[in-house]
C-alpha cells in the first residue's frame, strides 16, 4: 500500500476542512487536559512525598501506645535513637477566659525537639524556641482554634486547673493537612505542666507517643524489623519514614485515581462527540469516497484517507489538552489546598503527558472509526447515481468489533487506574446505563415530537420542533452530551444536601445534640445538678466500663496462631480463617450494659444481653463479631482492671451508627459491672450556642475533665470540609460540562453546515432573519432544556435510591438549585447555538447555489 | 481478442417487495478502438448498462468480460484495481473532488497507481485541454465546462483502454460541448482508447462507429448488426 500517497491524500482533502476537524477534536481537549493535570498533579505530589517524606512524620521513627507496655519496651522508648521528643495527647475542653470561648480540642503535651525535619510553622517564629525551653506555662495553640475562640497570641488558654500563656499561632505542624486542624485543632503544652492541670485521670482515653531522630544514615527499617515483633505484642504502633510515605502516597495516588476517572468522563463525553461529528462529516465525504473509487481507491484506502484525517486531529486536539493540562496543573495544589500535607512543587510530568495524548489519540480514533467504517462499503455507483442508497443500509460485524475493542479500553483505562476489576467493570457498566438513559430520553423525545406534531402551532414553533427529529438532527448527541453534564452538575448539589441535611437532621427535633463524656462516678451528681440548672433534658445517660479481652475460648492470640505445617492443607485453611486477628487482644473495649436494646439497634440472631444460671450472655456487634471470627456460643474472658470476667455471646445486633446515640460493640446484661471502675456518658439537648458556651463554661470549670462535643460545631466543620471537597469535584466538574458546551457548538456548527442551505432557501422564499433566528434559537431551547431536564431527572432518581437504600432517610429534593441549573444549561445552550449559527443570517444565497458552503 | 464482452446481462432490482428487472439478457463486444454509443429513452438501463460494464456494480446474471478478465467474479477492491488500470470515466456531473485543485484531481489515478512524476504528466494532460493555468483552482472556482475538461484530463490520465462517458455533455451548453466533444474524440484518437458513450443526443451518438439503441431493458437495435445484415443482405442479393 502506498501509504504516503494516503498520507499525501489525507493532508490535501483536509485543507478546506481543517478548522471543522479541528472543532471536532476540540471535544475532546478538556477531558485529555483534566486527565493530563489530575495525573500530573498525581505523579508530582508523589514525588513531593518522597522528598519531604521525614517531614511527613517529623522524625525518622514514631512509636505510641495508649496502653502501657512491659518494662522492658518502656525501658528501649526511652533510650532508642540519638535524640527523642516525647508526646501525651488526649481530648478535652480547653477554654479562654478573656472571650469566655470553650471547644473540644486536642491537648498535646511535649517534650523534646519536635519536629526533627520540616518546619513547624508558627507566628512569630521565636515561640518555638520559647515553647522548646519549657521554662513557663506556654502553649502553641492551633490557627483554627484562635480563630475559633476569637483568641490572639498574648491571651491565655485555660486546660482543667491551668492557664498558659499563648506564645504563638499554628499555621502547619510537619504532616499534618490543614484539614486535620480545622477539624481536631491542637493546643501544644509543655509536657511537664499536664499533671497539674487534672485532665489526666481514668477514663480520659491518653495516646503516647515518641518521636526519634536517629544519626544521619541509620538504616531505620532495618532496626524497626528486628524489634517489631515485640512492639506488636505489646500493642505499640510504630512509624517510620518509608512507611507513612507509602500511606502518605497510596491514600493520595487512590485519591487522583479516582478523579481521573471523572476525568475520563469529560474524555469520553468528547469522544462521543467526536463520533457524531464525524458521523456528519462522513456523510458529507460520500459523495468523494465514490468518486475515489471509480478511479480505483480501494475501500481500505478510502478509510485510511479519513482515519488519518481524524487521528491527525486528535493528535492535535490530544497535545492541545495536554499543554492545557500541564497549565491547569498549576492551580490544582490551590484546589487541594488544604488536603495535602506536603508542598507539592508542580513540573511537567512527562509520563502524565505522554498518557493522556495516547489515551486521547487512542480513545477519540476508536469513536471515529465508528462512522469511518461506513466509508469502506461506499458503493461507486454513487458517482452515477445520487440517490443510490443500498451500500450504507446493511450491519457492519466490524462495528461490533469496534464496540467491543470501546468497551475493552474503558474497562482497561478504569481498572488500570483504581486496579480494581470489579470498580472498573461497574465504572463501564455505570456509564452505559447513564448513557443509555439519556439516548433513550432523547428518543423517546424524538417520538413524542412526531407523535403529538402540533401541526396547529405557528410556523416557526412546527420549523424547529420539526428540527427535532428529522434527518441529520442533533438531538440524540446533544441531549447526552449536555444531560451527562447536567447530571454531574445537580448530583453534586444533591448528594451535598442530602449529606448536609441528613447532619441536620440529627441536630434537630428532640435528638440530643451535645455530648457530655469521661465523667467520673462521684461526678455525675454534680454534672446531671449543672445541667438542670439550664434548665436543660437529660436525654441519655449511659456508663462506660472500659476492659480488654484476655482470651477467646481459653485461647489468647498467641495460642491461636497459624497452625502446624504438617497439618492437612484444607484444615489449615479452616483454622487460618478462624483465627481471631491479634489486635482483638490488644485494643480497648468500652462496654455499657443495660438489659433491653435502644433504638438504634435491632437483633440479628441470638438475644439482647442476659443472665442465666450465674452466666453473662453478652451481645455483640454483627460486623465485629464477624471481623473477629466469633460465633454465638463462643467464651470471651474479659479483664476489667484487673478482674476476669467470663462471657457468652448470647447475640448479635445490627446498630445504625450513623444516629447520634452512643452506640457500643459490646454490651453487658445489667448486675454485673455495677461496681467496676467506670464512667459516664450524658446527653442533652441545648438550644442554642449561648447556653452551650454557659453549659461548657460551667463544665471547664467545675470538673474540667469533663468533654463535650458540641454538635452544632461538629455540624459547622462537617459543612466547611463538604464545601472543600465539592470544590473539588466541582471542579472535575467544570471539565465535563465544559466539555459538553463544547461538543454542543462543534455540533452546532456541524449541522449549521447541514442547515445553511435550508436556511439560505428559506430566506429566498421570503422568511425574514427574525423568523430564521427564533426557529434556531427555539429549537436550541427546546433541546437544551430536554437536556438538562434529563440529567436533573437522572440525578433525582439517582439521589433518591442513595437516600433510599444508603442513608435510609426520607428525601426531599432542593427544587431551587435544580431550577437554576436547568434555566442556565438551557440558556447557555441557545446562546451558543445561536452564536454558532449566526452565519446562515449573513451569508449571501449565492454562496450556496455555487456549492461553496 | 475483445476489450469488452457483454454476455446475457440481466439486473434485477428488489424493491419495496416487488422486483423491477432493468436489463433483460443485453449480448455485445467491443474490439480495441471502438467508439461506442447507448442509446435509448429515460429510465431504459443506460446508466445501469454501463454501470456493470464498468465493474461499479454486480449483474443479477450474465457476466462482464474486461480486457478478458470476467469481472463478476470478483471483489469489489479486486475490481476497483482493474478499474485503475484499464478504465476511464467522464460523468454528467463531472465528479471532481471538491476538496482537491484542478491538477490533483487529475493527479490521483496516477498516484494511485504509484507512478513517479504524475505532477508532470498531469500538468500535461491540463495543458493539453487548455487548464494548464488553472492548475491551482479548486472545481468550485471553475465553470461547468472547464470541469469536464479537467474531468476529461482526468479519465486519460492512467491512459485508459476503455473509456465511459455518461452523458458527459448533459449539464453544458451548446457551445462549451462541441469544445469539450470535440476534445473528447481527439484525446481518444490520440490514445486509441475505446470509448462507450451514453447519450440522449443523437447527434453526438453520430460520430461513434457504432451505435446500440435501448428500451425496456433490451437492446433493440445495433447498428452494427444492420452493418452486418446488410452485409449478409447484400451477399444473398447478388
Ligand atoms: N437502486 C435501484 N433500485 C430500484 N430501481 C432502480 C435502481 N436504480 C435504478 N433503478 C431503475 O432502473 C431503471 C433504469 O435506470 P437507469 O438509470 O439505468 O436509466 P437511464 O437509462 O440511465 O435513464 P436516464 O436517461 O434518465 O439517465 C429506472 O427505471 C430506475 O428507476
Ligand atoms: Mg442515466
Amino acid at each position: 500500500m502506498k501509504f504516503s500517497w494516503l498520507f499525501r491524500m489525507a493532508w490535501r482533502d483536509s485543507r478546506r476542512s481543517r478548522q471543522r476537524l479541528l472543532l471536532f477534536m476540540s471535544a475532546i481537549v478538556l477531558g485529555i487536559a483534566a486527565l493530563v493535570a489530575i495525573n500530573s498533579f498525581g505523579d508530582n505530589l508523589a514525588l513531593s512525598i518522597d522528598d519531604q517524606a521525614r517531614e511527613l512524620l517529623g522524625a525518622d521513627l514514631t512509636l505510641s501506645w495508649n496502653r502501657p507496655p512491659t518494662r522492658k519496651t518502656q525501658q528501649l522508648a526511652k533510650t532508642m535513637g540519638r535524640d527523642r521528643a516525647y508526646e501525651v495527647s488526649f481530648a478535652s475542653l480547653v477554654s479562654i477566659p478573656k472571650t469566655g470561648g470553650v471547644r473540644l480540642a486536642q491537648v498535646k503535651g511535649l517534650t523534646g525537639n519536635f519536629p526533627y525535619y520540616g518546619t513547624w510553622e508558627v507566628q512569630p517564629a521565636s515561640a518555638v524556641q520559647t515553647f522548646r525551653q519549657a521554662s513557663g506555662r506556654v502553649a502553641l495553640v492551633d490557627d483554627a482554634l484562635l480563630v475559633q475562640l476569637g483568641a490572639q497570641p498574648g491571651d491565655s488558654v485555660r486546660l482543667g486547673n491551668l492557664s498558659f500563656l499563648i506564645a504563638g499561632r499554628v499555621t502547619k505542624t510537619p504532616g499534618q493537612a490543614a484539614i486535620a486542624a480545622t477539624v481536631a485543632p491542637t493546643v501544644f503544652v509543655p509536657n511537664q505542666f499536664l499533671a497539674n492541670t487534672g485532665l489526666l485521670q481514668r477514663g480520659s482515653r491518653v495516646n503516647y507517643k515518641y518521636y526519634y531522630q536517629f544519626a544521619p544514615g541509620t538504616d531505620v527499617d532495618k532496626y524497626v524489623r528486628t524489634i517489631s515483633g515485640r512492639l506488636d505484642k505489646d500493642g505499640v504502633n510504630y512509624d517510620t519514614v518509608s512507611e507513612r510515605k507509602k500511606q502518605t502516597g497510596r491514600s493520595f495516588a487512590d485519591l487522583t485515581k479516582y478523579l481521573s476517572l471523572v476525568a475520563f468522563v469529560a474524555l469520553l463525553l468528547g469522544c462521543v462527540g467526536v463520533a457524531s461529528a464525524v458521523q456528519l462529516y462522513v456523510k458529507e465525504k460520500i459523495a468523494s469516497v465514490a468518486i475515489l473509487r471509480t478511479l480505483g481507491a480501494s475501500g481500505r484506502q478510502a478509510l485510511l484517507i479519513y482515519l488519518l484525517q481524524t487521528a491527525l486531529m486528535g493528535l492535535i486536539g490530544a497535545t492541545v489538552g495536554a499543554l492545557v493540562g500541564s497549565a491547569v496543573q498549576l492551580v490544582l495544589p490551590r484546589v487541594f489546598g488544604d488536603f495535602l500535607p506536603v508542598t507539592v512543587q508542580t513540573t511537567l510530568s512527562g509520563p502524565a503527558i505522554l498518557g493522556g495524548i495516547g489515551t486521547g489519540l487512542l480513545i477519540s480514533v476508536l469513536f471515529a472509526l465508528l462512522p469511518l467504517l461506513a466509508i469502506r462499503n461506499v458503493s461507486p455507483l454513487r458517482a452515477l447515481r445520487n440517490s443510490y442508497e443500498d451500500d450504507l443500509s446493511g450491519r457492519d460485524p466490524l462495528r461490533w468489533a469496534v464496540y467491543l475493542l470501546i468497551i475493552g479500553f474503558i474497562v482497561g483505562f478504569a481498572y488500570l487506574q483504581t486496579r480494581n476489576l470489579m470498580l472498573a467493570v461497574g465504572f463501564t457498566g455505570g456509564l452505559a446505563v447513564a448513557f443509555g438513559i439519556l439516548t433513550l430520553l432523547g428518543l423517546g423525545l424524538i417520538a413524542l415530537v412526531r407523535r403529538f406534531f402540533p401541526s396547529s402551532w405557528s410556523y416557526v414553533w412546527r420549523q424547529s420542533l420539526a428540527n427535532l427529529y428529522r434527518p441529520n438532527n442533533q438531538t440524540l448527541i446533544l441531549v447526552t452530551a449536555i444531560g451527562l453534564g447536567a447530571f454531574l452538575i445537580a448530583t453534586l448539589y444533591l448528594t451535598q444536601g442530602l449529606l448536609l441535611g441528613r447532619v441536620q437532621l440529627s441536630g434537630s427535633g428532640k435528638q440530643p445534640n451535645m455530648v457530655l463524656f469521661d465523667i467520673q462516678n462521684e461526678q455525675i451528681a454534680g454534672v446531671r445538678a449543672l445541667v438542670k440548672q439550664q434548665k436543660l433534658p437529660i436525654l441519655q445517660e449511659v456508663p462506660i466500663v472500659t476492659m480488654r479481652l484476655n482470651d477467646i475460648n481459653g485461647k489468647t492470640s498467641s495460642e491461636s496462631k497459624p497452625p502446624r505445617p504438617d497439618q492437612p492443607a484444607d484444615t489449615v485453611r479452616a483454622d487460618s480463617t478462624r483465627r481471631p486477628p491479634s489486635w482483638a487482644f490488644t485494643r480497648e473495649y468500652r462496654v455499657t450494659y443495660r438489659d433491653t436494646l435502644i433504638s438504634s439497634e435491632k437483633i440479628a440472631a441470638g438475644k439482647g444481653p442476659y443472665q442465666e444460671n450465674g452466666a453473662i450472655y453478652i451481645s455483640m456487634e454483627k460486623d465485629y463479631m464477624e471481623r473477629m471470627h466469633v460465633k454465638l456460643g463462643d467464651t470471651l474472658n474479659f479483664n476489667v482492671q484487673g478482674a476476669p470476667i467470663p462471657t457468652i455471646v448470647g447475640g448479635t445486633r445490627e446498630v445504625d451508627w450513623s444516629r447520634v446515640q452512643t452506640n457500643f460493640l459490646i454490651v453487658f446484661p445489667s448486675g454485673v459491672l455495677e461496681q467496676a471502675p467506670q464512667f459516664r456518658v450524658l446527653m442533652t439537648r441545648v438550644p442554642d450556642n449561648q447556653t452551650s458556651a454557659v453549659l461548657q463554661r460551667g463544665l471547664v470549670s467545675q470538673f474540667p475533665n469533663v468533654s463535650a462535643i458540641d454538635l452544632g460545631l461538629i455540624l459547622k466543620t462537617v459543612d466547611e470540609i463538604l464545601d472543600q471537597i465539592s470544590f473539588v469535584i466541582r471542579f472535575m466538574a467544570l471539565f465535563s460540562i465544559l466539555t459538553g458546551l463544547l461538543v454542543l457548538a462543534s455540533s452546532v456548527v456541524i449541522s449549521k453546515y447541514q442547515r445553511l442551505r435550508e436556511s439560505v432557501l428559506l430566506r429566498t422564499l421570503g422568511a425574514s432573519r427574525n423568523q430564521i433566528l427564533r426557529i434556531t434559537a427555539l429549537e436550541y431551547g427546546l433541546l437544551g432544556l430536554l437536556a438538562a431536564l434529563s440529567g436533573i431527572l437522572l440525578s433525582v432518581a439517582g439521589t433518591w435510591a442513595l437516600a433510599r437504600f444508603v442513608f435510609e432517610v426520607a428525601y426531599q429534593p432542593d427544587v431551587v438549585p435544580l431550577f437554576v441549573i436547568a434555566s442556565v444549561v438551557t440558556v447557555l445552550t441557545v446562546v451558543i447555538g445561536v452564536f454558532n449559527s449566526r452565519e446562515v443570517l449573513v451569508r449571501p444565497p449565492l454562496d450556496v447555489l455555487r456549492g461553496d458552503v | 481478442m475483445s476489450i469488452l464482452r457483454v454476455e446475457n446481462l440481466t439486473k434485477t432490482y428488489a424493491s419495496g417487495g416487488s422486483n423491477l428487472t432493468v436489463l433483460h439478457g443485453v449480448n455485445f463486444t467491443l474490439e480495441p478502438g471502438d467508439t461506442f454509443a447507448i442509446v435509448g429513452p429515460s429510465g431504459s438501463g443506460k446508466t445501469t448498462l454501463l454501470g456493470l460494464c464498468a465493474g461499479l456494480d454486480r449483474a443479477t446474471s450474465g457476466s462482464v468480460y474486461l480486457n478478458d478478465i470476467r469481472l463478476d467474479t470478483l471483489s469489489e477492491d479486486q475490481r476497483a484495481a482493474i478499474r485503475n488500470q484499464h478504465v476511464g470515466f467522464i460523468f454528467q456531473n463531472f465528479q471532481l473532488l471538491p476538496t482537491l485543485t484542478a491538477l490533483e484531481n487529475v493527479m490521483v489515478p496516477l498516484e494511485l497507481r504509484g507512478e513517479r512524476g504524475a505532477q508532470k504528466n498531469a500538468q500535461a494532460l491540463l495543458d493539453r485541454v487548455g487548464l494548464g493555468q488553472r492548475g491551482h483552482h479548486y472545481p468550485t472556482q471553475l465553470s461547468g465546462g472547464e470541469q469536464q475538461r479537467v474531468s476529461l484530463a482526468r479519465a486519460f490520465a492512467n491512459r485508459p483502454k476503455l473509456l465511459f462517458a455518461d452523458e458527459p455533455t448533459g449539464n453544458l451548453d451548446a457551445d462549451t460541448s462541441a469544445t469539450v466533444v470535440d476534445l473528447l474524440f481527439e484525446l481518444n484518437r490520440e490514445a486509441g482508447t475505446t470509448l462507450v458513450l451514453v447519450t440522449h443526443d443523437l447527434e453526438l451518438a453520430a460520430r461513434t462507429q457504432r451505435i446500440v439503441r435501448v428500451k425496456g431493458g433490451t437492446v433493440v437495435s445495433d447498428t452494427q448488426e444492420r452493418k452486418s445484415e446488410r452485409v449478409i443482405e447484400r451477399a444473398n442479393g447478388e
